[in-house]
């Protein structure tokens, strides 16, 4: 059993110092489709991180037993058996999100979030510490979703989850936050902001 | 004909995968520093984009597909909630056939794709391109057209971006923006140009 000590850092430093999208540049596809509104960013990140840390958990306990040749397809098995249990549970408990977010919740299967954190820290590590860096990919991934999807949804319907937050006629709602692309654009600000925030993020000039 | 032109003209550039469904962004953003590698990956995903489309759409549709068990006398089974496992497991068999297929028959083919060719197991956009074909009903011809379209879309984006990426290298960004930053920027503004193809109708 791991120290508390180790175990609180794998928890905590993904999210601002090791963040997977922002320096990882780990599961930016779904990060960018699904946070038009706040709602559908909260149940991407709570179906990704579950996924990490239970995919991460397992593939460690079976770690020593796996032939390395044929890794990806036992990993790439577990990971997708583990999305579809999310699937259904979404599609029975919380239908109309599911249906919106369509696609994307297969898509965490491939998601390089998962994929990466099993191939780097899982393989190489015990169960329960394993378990808490799926969680904390999870939640640094689910905390700029989270933050873009604030954005977006504020500033795009002048809402948060549905409630109205700023009237439309005090302020126009910006109609380009409404489109998906621009999560580009808010991504790559916050990335700004944390660097700035953080030094040691800047990367080299070329 | 004119019904499959017009699916692969939507494939290509209204339905981009890269800038209009953001797939396969991961290796869209890190492998995208030269043109030449960009070129080398996009070539990889139309083939294998091109190949498990199909593939896929014809053991969905008869063997997944509710109903779709008929042929062996079992009319009510609905095996679709075993899709995702199946098509992953497809795709990644084919990789690997492929790259197998590749080294023994055109060697300077499979040095040119390298290392991209595993790589591609997990690029979302050929994940994301069975499931759309799957939520779409495909029949087989359309999914050989939409493999391919959607491919060559994807294909055409990541040499652009490398293209801008190149000349980008003399810009003198703030510190925070070097790098990913900017990346993001410019990707951004690529599928703000790629969002005037969608005012078309087909």
């Amino acid at each position: 059993m791991a120290d508390w000590k180790e175990m609180k850092s794998v928890l905590t430093a993904p999210i601002l110092n090791n963040n997977p999208i922002a320096l990882q540049i780990l599961g930016v596809c779904s990060a960018l489709a699904v946070t038009t509104k706040l709602e559908k960013a909260l149940v991407m990140s709570l179906a990704l991180t579950v996924v990490t840390a239970f995919s991460n958990l397992f593939i460690s306990m079976i770690r020593n037993t796996i032939p390395s040749s044929v890794r990806i397809i036992v990993q790439m098995t577990i990971i997708a058996s583990l999305v579809i249990i999310v699937d259904q549970v979404l599609q029975a408990f919380a239908y109309s999100v599911a249906k919106e977010l369509s696609v994307f919740i297969g898509l965490i299967i491939t998601n390089c979030i998962v994929m990466g954190r099993a191939e780097a820290f899982a393989m190489k590590s015990p169960p329960m510490l394993s378990f808490m860096d799926g969680i904390g990919n999870g939640l640094g991934y689910s905390f700029v979703l989270i933050v873009v999807g604030v954005i977006k949804e504020l500033f795009g319907f002048g809402t948060l989850l549905g409630f109205t937050i700023i009237p439309t006629d005090i302020i126009p709602p910006n109609g380009l936050l409404v489109l998906p692309f621009s999560s580009f654009f808010v991504i790559g600000l916050f990335i700004w902001v944390l660097r700035t925030y953080k030094k040691d993020q800047v990367e080299a000039k070329e | 004909m004119e019904h499959y032109l017009s699916l692969l003209i939507r494939a290509v550039f209204i339905e981009n995968m890269a800038l209009a469904y953001f797939l396969g962004m991961c290796t869209f953003l890190a492998v995208s520093k030269k043109v030449t590698t960009a070129i080398g990956l996009g070539v990889a995903v139309i083939v294998v984009l091109t190949i498990s489309v199909p593939a896929n759409q014809v053991i969905y549709q008869n063997i997944l597909a509710p109903g779709a068990l008929e042929w062996a006398g079992m009319p009510d089974a609905d095996l679709s909630f075993l899709g995702f496992l199946t098509y992953i497991g497809v795709i990644a068999a084919l990789v690997q056939i492929l790259e197998m297929i590749l080294d023994k028959y055109f060697p300077a083919l499979y040095d040119a794709l390298g290392i991209f060719l595993p790589l591609i197991t997990v690029n979302c956009a050929i994940f994301g391109g069975v499931a759309f074909m799957v939520q779409r009903d495909y029949n087989f011809a359309e999914s050989v057209v939409y493999g391919f379209g959607s491919g060559l879309g994807w294909a055409i984006a990541i040499a652009l971006l490398a293209a801008v990426r190149e000349k980008l290298k003399y810009a003198d960004f703030p510190e925070g923006m070097r790098g990913l930053g900017s990346v993001f920027i410019t990707a951004g503004l690529m599928a703000l140009g790629f969002q005037s193809f969608s005012g078309i109708s087909l």
